[in-house]
């Protein structure tokens, strides 16, 4: 898509925004990673309303394996809490970095309590690929539309994850459940554009899968702190050096 | 436990365990967002520590599978994931074939050895 997109109005903006949302890549993206959070909510024996709201209420794919496998597996829930909390700290500049786009100067702060709630990774991305063509008025509505339609599609694909994984034979259920730590993998390797972000994600994986055999309490928020520091401190090291 | 009690409690920690700490954040830079930029130190270095949790998330889920994933074995399931990642690197980031071909590996492999 090049040049610029106009709306006459704020709905002709969200539901262009809706459009944008089923036709970006993301899509499969959700498609895959909430087919298999379906499955896996099925599997802890979680409802499906339990699940869809979930989905409205928390809006984070990462967050909510975590939390689906912290109830399924009878983790300690402060433990599920913090690792959560941890997960989450990426939404902070992923806000701090939306909200000026999204922003005119006539906008309300409850204007931007939407927008704020709905950022996640796949909807900033978009956010950040196409507000810059609209005209400020027309924004926020857009990048509500945007949200609701991935979030839409997310609930959808939950529902066929979780019914899919009820009838299917052991095997196809296992590849469902494989799309969950699969598309996480490759899509976070593609964010990653950065040496510091290759590295992060290099280290959580050998961290996380080290203090996971070792049995070690608070294994992902070591995983995450440890690993993401010292990817923080090779950048800085590196970037001295140049 | 009563039933009543039993049926809302996954709400409950849905809500306290799940929805609030995970929001928080958002608030948090709804709150912020005047001060920081995105290239500020506290930004890079959050960002970090979001991606290694986020890959720890990963390689927990990957080594201790649940459900239906445990019976494959684990040789499998590593080996389908690395194959799904060169794929993605092979066919210039297309996270779509990546997953696809992950996938399909991991079918696969689960036919030849299935326990």
């Amino acid at each position: 898509m090049s040049g610029s997109l106009t709306f006459d109005s704020s709905s002709a903006a969200f539901f262009g925004g809706v459009r944008s949302a089923f036709m970006s890549v993301f899509f499969l993206v959700l498609a895959g990673t909430y087919v298999g959070l379906g499955a896996l909510a099925h599997d802890f024996g979680l409802s499906i309303y339990w699940l869809t709201l979930s989905t409205m209420l928390v809006w984070a794919a990462p967050a909510q394996v975590i939390l689906i496998s912290g109830i399924g597996t009878g983790a300690a829930l402060i433990e599920v809490a913090l690792a959560i909390t941890l997960s989450a700290i990426r939404l902070f500049p992923m806000v701090v970095a939306l909200l000026p786009l999204v922003r005119t100067r006539d906008t309300r702060l409850r204007d931007l309590i939407l927008p704020t709630h709905f950022t996640s990774v796949s909807m900033w991305v978009e956010s950040l690929r196409l507000l810059p063509m609209l005209e400020p008025e027309r924004r926020a509505a857009f990048c509500n539309g945007l949200s609701v339609g991935y979030m839409g599609a997310a609930i959808g694909f939950g529902f066929v994850g979780y019914y899919l994984a009820a009838g299917l034979p052991s095997l196809l259920a296992a590849t469902l459940l494989f799309l969950t730590p699969l598309s996480f993998l490759i899509s976070t390797a593609r964010n990653a554009r950065m040496m510091m972000d290759r590295l992060a994600l290099g280290f959580g994986l050998v961290l996380g899968a080290l203090l996971t055999i070792l049995h070690v309490d608070f294994d992902l928020m070591w995983a995450g702190i440890g690993g993401g520091t010292l990817a923080y401190v090779i950048h800085r090291v590196r970037e001295a050096a140049t | 436990m009563s039933g009543a009690v039993a049926d809302l409690w996954p709400f409950l920690v849905l809500i306290t365990v799940g929805f609030l700490p995970n929001e928080i954040w958002r608030a948090l830079g709804l709150v912020l967002a005047r001060g920081l930029n995105e290239d500020s130190q506290v930004v890079m270095w959050s960002r970090a520590v979001a991606t290694a949790t986020l890959a720890g998330v990963i390689a927990k889920l990957l080594l201790f599978s649940s459900g239906s994933l445990a019976a494959i074995p684990l040789g499998v399931r590593l080996g389908a994931a690395a194959i799904g990642f060169v794929a993605f690197l092979l066919a210039k980031r297309s996270v779509f074939a990546g997953v696809a071909i992950g996938e399909v590996a991991l079918l696969a492999g689960g036919y030849l050895f299935a326990r």
